[in-house]
């Protein structure tokens, strides 16, 4: 019989430390789905989705009932719109968007993740159609989600994208004023984008990806902050390899999880991403580990070394646990999910500046970040292309969600509710950046793109 | 299927001939268990077989959990595989 201990440690981790399976992500490929006439289209884009998805949340919850582990979310993500839409004659995509609606209400999904395009070095006419329909997209449905490559390490950064994208952040958040400017919250700006990635809102399924296939994302923030008191005072080194245990547990889970919907659903296994997710509860808290470790508040001088020892250990714990690690893989800094990155936000400990050194070192980006409603486009297109930047030089993933909350200043709350939790709306440089976003064109691939 | 089921609350007379009665009745048989009480603390552990279960895995897990609440005690049957999967290399 397995160890006493082992097992009420695990049900202790569940239990009170929050510990979850955040996703299993169901990948669909729509290419299959063109038609020159948008209606066929969309028929066709509904028909394969609830087909190929219509067990996913029975299994999802079938597993969670035998393992007594919670699965917070089932999804679909699906190939990139603009790809899909671009086959039809017709000039608004807004249609696609209600059809993966459509089909999340029918399949019971928590989301469906893919109206996108990716355009890090031009955009066809489709996904230009794409990007301008995606203020009315996220307005006019529920629980779609939409995002956008704009840079890679391979292309450089398209600034003409970045343009664009400042605009449609805006646009996105003035049509859903009444909700705060929620629709943003359903809106990654990339760089870099992953192709497997599970988790929202950034989640499509790429082009090299097969037919169908299962991602899963893990969680665990409590877990490591509960491993990590553990050692109070010890050396970094102590703490490394505390992380990179506990990691490797939590992935083990989650490549159960998904070794087992895959063969139920008989759809093939893809990745596990290794990604520390946040809620907003207390106790689920990515800050708070950085705090764990001996800073007095997030933000403040030493943070970003703090998140870099995390994000590398996570990963080095985890990718022993699964047969295949992907998506984003790290940990996640989204300011309105973490309850400890809100206390810091509102302090005035963690500001933006400080947000977009700590991506450096993590997953992806500035994200679930609130800022003033007077907010410019051309300063979120600047913030975007700061991101961007980051994430082509140093060849990683970069992402911005950014919420410009209407009729906000510094000093209000934005509530979200449910996972998405509240965003302090925190205050942005008020020097202009317009000239520089006004030029347009392409920053350049750096030169450590030139590898062949 | 082999399965571990858990029992966590306050002690009282009677709390293995319920889980016992309630796992029997359902076809559901013991391997193996261990209990312990620490400061009228009840844990129990029990290593069960599920494999001539006479209901599916996440029914008897739901009337597990029913009749715990009832008794205020937690009661959890989870497959084995995941402590396995999280504890052994």
């Amino acid at each position: 019989m397995i160890n006493r201990g082992e097992i009420l440690e695990t049900i202790e981790m569940i239990d009170q430390q929050h510990l979850d399976v955040r996703t299993v992500t169901m990948g669909i490929s729509l290419l299959d789905c063109c038609d020159g006439d948008p209606e066929a289209a969309c028929r066709k884009i509904y028909d394969k989705i609830t087909r190929r998805a219509e067990r996913l949340v029975r299994v999802g919850e079938d597993i969670e009932a035998e393992f007594g582990i919670p699965i917070v979310n089932k999804r679909i993500s699906v190939t990139p719109i603009s790809l899909v839409a671009g086959a039809s004659d017709c000039e608004d995509y807004v249609c696609f968007a209600k059809a993966l609606d459509d089909a999340r209400r029918e399949t019971g999904v928590n989301f469906v993740g893919g109206f996108s395009a990716l355009v890090q070095k031009g955009m066809t006419p489709a996904d230009e159609r794409l990007i301008r329909s995606i203020p009315r997209a996220l307005a006019e449905t529920e629980l779609v989600c939409s995002s956008v490559n704009v840079g890679s390490t391979k292309a450089g950064i398209n600034m003409d994208a970045v343009a664009l994208m400042g605009r449609v952040v805006k646009e996105t958040a003035e049509l859903t004023a009444a909700q705060g400017g929620f629709g943003c919250a359903k809106l990654v700006v990339f760089c870099n984008a992953v192709e497997d990635n599970p988790f929202m809102a950034g989640a499509f399924h790429g082009v090299s990806e097969p037919d169908t296939v299962i991602n899963v994302g893990v969680s665990g923030p409590g877990v490591v902050h509960h491993a990590l008191r553990a050692v109070r005072g010890a050396d970094l080194g102590v703490v490394a390899e505390t992380v990179k245990k506990t990691a490797f547990r939590v992935t083990r889970m989650g490549q159960l999880v998904a070794q087992e919907a895959s063969r139920r659903l008989g759809v093939p296994f893809g990745i596990v991403d290794l990604s520390l997710a946040p809620t907003p509860a207390v106790g689920d808290s990515v800050a708070r580990i950085l705090e764990e470790m001996g800073l007095e508040t997030c933000g403040t001088h030493g943070t970003t070394a703090a998140l870099a020892l995390l994000n590398d250990a996570v990963k080095k714990g985890g990718v022993m646990a699964s047969s295949s690690v992907g998506g984003l893989s790290g940990a996640f800094i989204p300011v309105s999910e973490d309850e400890g990155m809100i206390a810091a936000a509102r302090s005035g400990a963690l500001t933006i500046d400080k947000l977009e050194a700590m991506t450096c070192v993590c997953s992806v980006g500035l994200d679930m970040i609130a800022v003033p409603g007077s907010t410019s486009a051309e300063t979120v297109s600047a913030i975007i292309a700061d991101e961007a930047a980051i994430g082509m030089i140093n060849q990683k993933t970069t992402a911005v969600r950014i919420i410009p909350a209407p009729g906000m200043d510094v000093g209000d709350t934005v509530e979200f509710g449910g996972l998405l939790g509240s965003a302090p709306v925190m205050p942005v440089h008020t020097e202009s950046s317009a000239e520089f976003i006004r030029r347009g064109g392409r920053i350049p691939a750096p030169i450590h793109s030139l590898k062949n | 299927m082999k399965a571990i089921v858990t029992v966590i609350g306050r002690d009282r007379v009677g709390i293995i001939a319920l889980v016992s009665q309630l796992l029997a009745g359902r076809g559901v048989n013991v391997l193996d268990i261990s209990q312990t009480v620490l400061q009228d603390y009840f844990t129990m552990i029990m290593l069960v077989d599920a494999s001539a279960c006479t209901e599916p895995f996440a029914s008897l897990a739901g009337e597990l959990a029913a009749e715990g609440e009832e008794h205020g005690l937690q009661i959890r049957i989870q497959r084995e595989d995941i402590f396995n999967a999280m504890h052994k290399i």
